[in-house]
């Protein structure tokens, strides 16, 4: 029988989400017990790589309603307008708590936050730390996390299954990587922060452990993923290995320019005005696109490729306020943006969609709650802007964890055996699959296989065809999947069985985006159909929700919260 | 890219369920001009051994998850190229750390050490959310600034003569990271701090060998932090007063 750990709430995933919630939870109730759970520590995990900054009301120029209007209209009105509203009147808030946390964000002379110009925003208020905000705020909210002493952490643990008894989810079974026992960590309350789904494609920004588990996880307990056809493509990524450069250059006044020399979004007419480079990312990523295909970009090994040029701003400002952009250009790309221009192509960045919420965080199974990227509280619509989501896991990830607790309160601790029956059931399966020699298929083959149709089918531009022919190849892979072949059989951190889980994890995942994909015949925000190419709102101004079904995805509907903004053609 | 070239990676393995102590196996294997050693790694990992064990996943050194010693020397294996090494390379799990599997070492040391310096910001009356920002100047910020861009990597307390002789040592990371808040303006802290650095095992054993400093990869100059500690901690002993760095 596997060990049982008890817990007042569970929380799995350390990134900025995850801490901002346990941190709600120990401050509100500290003799409630939080449980921690992360696949990896969490100064490890994937908000460390945020680079560019966090979005919230800072100056007198700006107002709540300016960065409301700011949001929904880069959503291209798909966005709940309550929760933007929520969002927008708790952002200050919640950096003001980073700060009195220690994260050093960038200063003004007179020691006030600093704040920079961000794509899609109408004024500066990106708050920001260098370019690495991401890290700091991360390190940030785990040192001060550290000081609670009912916080505890389970480092390196994988969840692989809710615990559900009772129409309520209690807990989560999960492999200590470290010893490969399975153990049932329970509680009253779950909340999912397990992030975002990049690896699902081949170009991604993404780190190796974005690989959407707590969508997978929600999806098969029964819960819809929510507008998953909304994939952000990043305009600057670097050729080859997808690393970001962050959209702060343009803020600080970067150009995107074509193999002409030109800056392509000033002299043609992308539909960004005068915004230009700081136009909305889901425009620039199809602009560059159109400009590749226009045959103005450079040809490189790993594809196509455009100019950013910050050669204009000199060393000075790039090494005060862009040092990790330098840094990263000289040693992945052997470019000096000081002195060059860094190639660029739009590269996978952020899903949009994820673990259907309402503005609580909670989902449709009683218990279970998600905030952060794995989540769709439906903040971003159908194109986030850059900046509102390290917010976004504060503000939500705090209010998740306040909610889970009134829930905590209410409710009973289940039924242990029934819970622990179910962990010992997923302790047989992954016992199973550990070192499964007589599979037959191999994980890195799978993976490249779902990568690249997912590449050729849920690109910046989708083909109805091409969409297709990605579903029948995702559903195949679904099969082929079940017969892994797997040669570790230690016990002892088998990074072959994660790598299995997580495949197949992803496999979920990317049916889901396709699938949704193919069923939205309108171009809005990210998700551009080549054969139908305008927002279409009298037919699709809704969410799309994506449930698990053991014969193949099950798809269905969900109303848009309008009421403060009207939708209006989405023109800058 | 394809520019065939083949290279030889010597790597550590160790499964404790099978091997008594470390061994080694050797793979061969063609690499890419533009690699990285991670790259090299992973390779092995996907194509040629699902057993092999190692940690990464940022790989733009950031998370600190991929240190491993590259011929001899602590190295973040996704910021060091490939092409810097020969025909041959020895890959092992990082020095001065248990080692769990393969490559990947253990970290609860680390992580305890880490705790016990309290790094968080301690003050005496915390500011309501409400209440806007700290005024902090760009000039303070500098003060502190370098040593909080440590990733905790834990390359310093590989290449750290002395931890390597006494694995209680407080190391680097720790220490620079305590002086870090300690270099807040916001913080109160120091006499708290001071306290546990005037310990056994913290600054005052460190032998000013400068190896940490010389193998962060992000710059951090963690023997700076330890030495500006030590002079504080004494000062702070010496005057025997706590002195608030902020007003009343
Ligand atoms: C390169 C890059 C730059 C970015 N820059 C910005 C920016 O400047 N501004 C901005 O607002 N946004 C930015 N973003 C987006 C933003 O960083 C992310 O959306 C956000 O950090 C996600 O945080 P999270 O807490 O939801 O998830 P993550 O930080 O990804 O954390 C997920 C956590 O879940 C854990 N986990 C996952 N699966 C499991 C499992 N099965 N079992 C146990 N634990 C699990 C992981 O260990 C990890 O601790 C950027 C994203 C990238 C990739
Ligand atoms: S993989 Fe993150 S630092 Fe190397």
């Amino acid at each position: 029988m596997v060990d049982v750990a008890r817990h007042d709430i569970v929380i799995v995933g350390g990134g900025a989400a995850g801490l901002r919630a346990a941190i709600a939870v120990a401050e509100a109730s500290p003799d409630l017990s939080v449980a921690l759970v992360s696949k990896v520590y969490p100064m490890r995990c994937h908000t460390v790589s945020a680079e560019g900054g966090a979005a919230a009301v800072a100056r007198a120029d700006d107002s709540f309603e300016m960065h409301g209007y700011d949001t929904v209209k880069g959503s291209d009105f798909l966005a709940d307008q309550d929760v933007i509203r929520y969002f927008v009147e708790e952002a200050p808030a919640e950096l003001n708590r980073l700060e009195h946390w220690g994260c050093p964000w960038s200063r003004n002379d007179d020691g006030s936050v600093a704040t920079r110009a961000f794509g899609g925003m109408t004024t500066k208020r990106t708050w920001f730390a260098t370019d690495k905000v991401g890290f700091h705020m991360l390190h940030t909210l785990f040192q001060h996390s550290m000081r609670f002493d009912s916080v505890v952490r389970y480092d390196e643990y994988f969840a692989t299954k809710l615990l559900v008894d009772g129409g309520v989810c209690r807990g989560v079974a999960a492999l200590d990587i470290r010893t490969g026992e399975v153990s049932a960590i329970l509680g009253r309350a779950v909340i999912l922060a397990t992030g975002g789904a990049g690896r699902i494609f081949p170009f991604t920004t993404n780190g190796m452990i974005k690989t959407g588990d707590g969508m997978a996880l929600a999806y098969r307990a029964g819960v819809p993923l929510k507008d998953m056809e909304f994939v952000q493509y990043h305009p600057t990524g670097l050729p080859g290995t997808g690393i970001l450069i962050t959209e702060a250059t343009r803020g600080e006044g970067g150009y995107l320019k074509n193999s002409e020399g030109e800056r392509f979004l000033v002299e043609r007419d992308y539909g960004v005005g005068t915004k230009a480079e700081l136009g909305p990312r889901d425009m620039i990523s199809r602009a560059i696109i159109q400009e590749i295909e226009a045959g103005r970009a450079f040809k490189g090994p790993y594809g196509e490729y455009l100019h950013l040029d910050l050669t204009h701003l000199g060393e000075e400002l790039i090494d005060k306020r862009l040092p990790f952009v330098r840094e990263l250009g000289r040693i992945y790309i052997g470019v000096d943006p000081v002195y060059e221009p860094i190639p660029i192509r739009p590269v996978v960045h952020y899903m949009m969609g994820g673990v259907d919420t309402d503005i609580d965080g909670a989902t449709t199974l009683p218990g279970l709650y998600a905030a952060g990227e794995v989540a769709c509280v439906s903040l971003n619509g159908a194109n986030r802007l850059g900046s509102n989501s390290l917010t976004e896991c504060l503000v939500f990830g705090a209010r998740a964890g306040l909610v889970a607790v009134e829930f905590a309160n209410g409710s009973s601790a289940g039924n242990e055996d029934a819970l622990r029956a179910q962990a010992d059931e997923e302790r047989a399966h992954i016992d199973a699959l550990r070192g499964r020699v007589k599979g037959g298929e191999k994980i890195s083959q799978l993976r490249r296989e779902m990568t690249s149709a997912m590449e050729d089918g849920c690109g910046v531009y989708r083909h109805q065809d091409t969409l297709r022919a990605c579903v029948q190849s995702l559903a195949q892979l679904r099969g082929r999947v079940s017969d892994l072949r797997l040669e570790d059989a230690s016990r002892v951190f088998n990074t072959e069985l994660i790598s299995a889980l997580e495949l197949i994890n992803m496999i979920d995942v990317a049916e889901a985006v396709a699938i949704s994909a193919l069923d939205r015949k309108e171009s809005r925000g990210a998700h551009t159909c080549r054969e139908y190419t305008a927002r279409d709102d009298q037919n699709y101004l809704y969410h799309t929700l994506c449930s698990f079904d053991p014969a193949g995805p099950r798809l269905g509907k969900k109303d848009v919260t309008l009421g403060t903004w009207e939708p209006e053609e989405r023109k800058y | 890219m394809s520019d065939a070239k083949t290279m030889k990676l010597v790597i550590t393995r160790f499964d404790p369920d099978v091997d008594a102590v470390p061994r080694t196996q050797e793979y061969e294997i063609p690499v890419q001009p533009d690699w990285k050693v991670l790259d090299a790694v992973n390779f092995i990992k996907d194509e040629v051994d699902g057993t092999l064990s190692h940690r990464w996943s940022c790989r733009m050194a950031v998370c600190g998850s991929c240190g491993m010693m590259v011929n001899g020397e602590p190295k973040l294996t996704c910021k060091v190229a490939l092409s810097d090494y020969g025909d041959e390379l020895l890959i092992e799990p990082l020095a001065n750390f248990p080692v769990v599997r393969d490559l990947v070492v253990e970290m609860e040391g680390f992580m305890d050490k880490f705790k016990s310096v309290k790094p968080w910001i301690i003050t005496a009356k915390e500011m309501a959310a409400e209440e806007g920002t700290n005024r902090q100047s760009p000039a303070e910020l500098e003060v502190f600034k370098q040593f909080s861009m440590c990733i905790n990597c834990m390359l310093c307390y590989s290449a750290c003569p002395v931890v390597a002789n006494e694995p209680e040592f407080l190391g680097p990371a720790a220490i620079a990271l305590g002086h870090r808040y300690n270099m807040d303006s916001r913080d109160e802290g120091q006499a708290e701090r001071n306290e546990i650095f005037r310990g056994e095992g913290t600054v005052f054993s460190c032998s000013y060998a400068n190896e940490c400093s010389e193998v962060c990869p992000k710059n951090v100059d963690p023997a700076a932090a330890v030495n500006q500690a030590k002079l504080n901690a004494v000062i702070d002993w010496a005057t025997g007063l706590v002195i608030p760095r902020k007003g009343p």
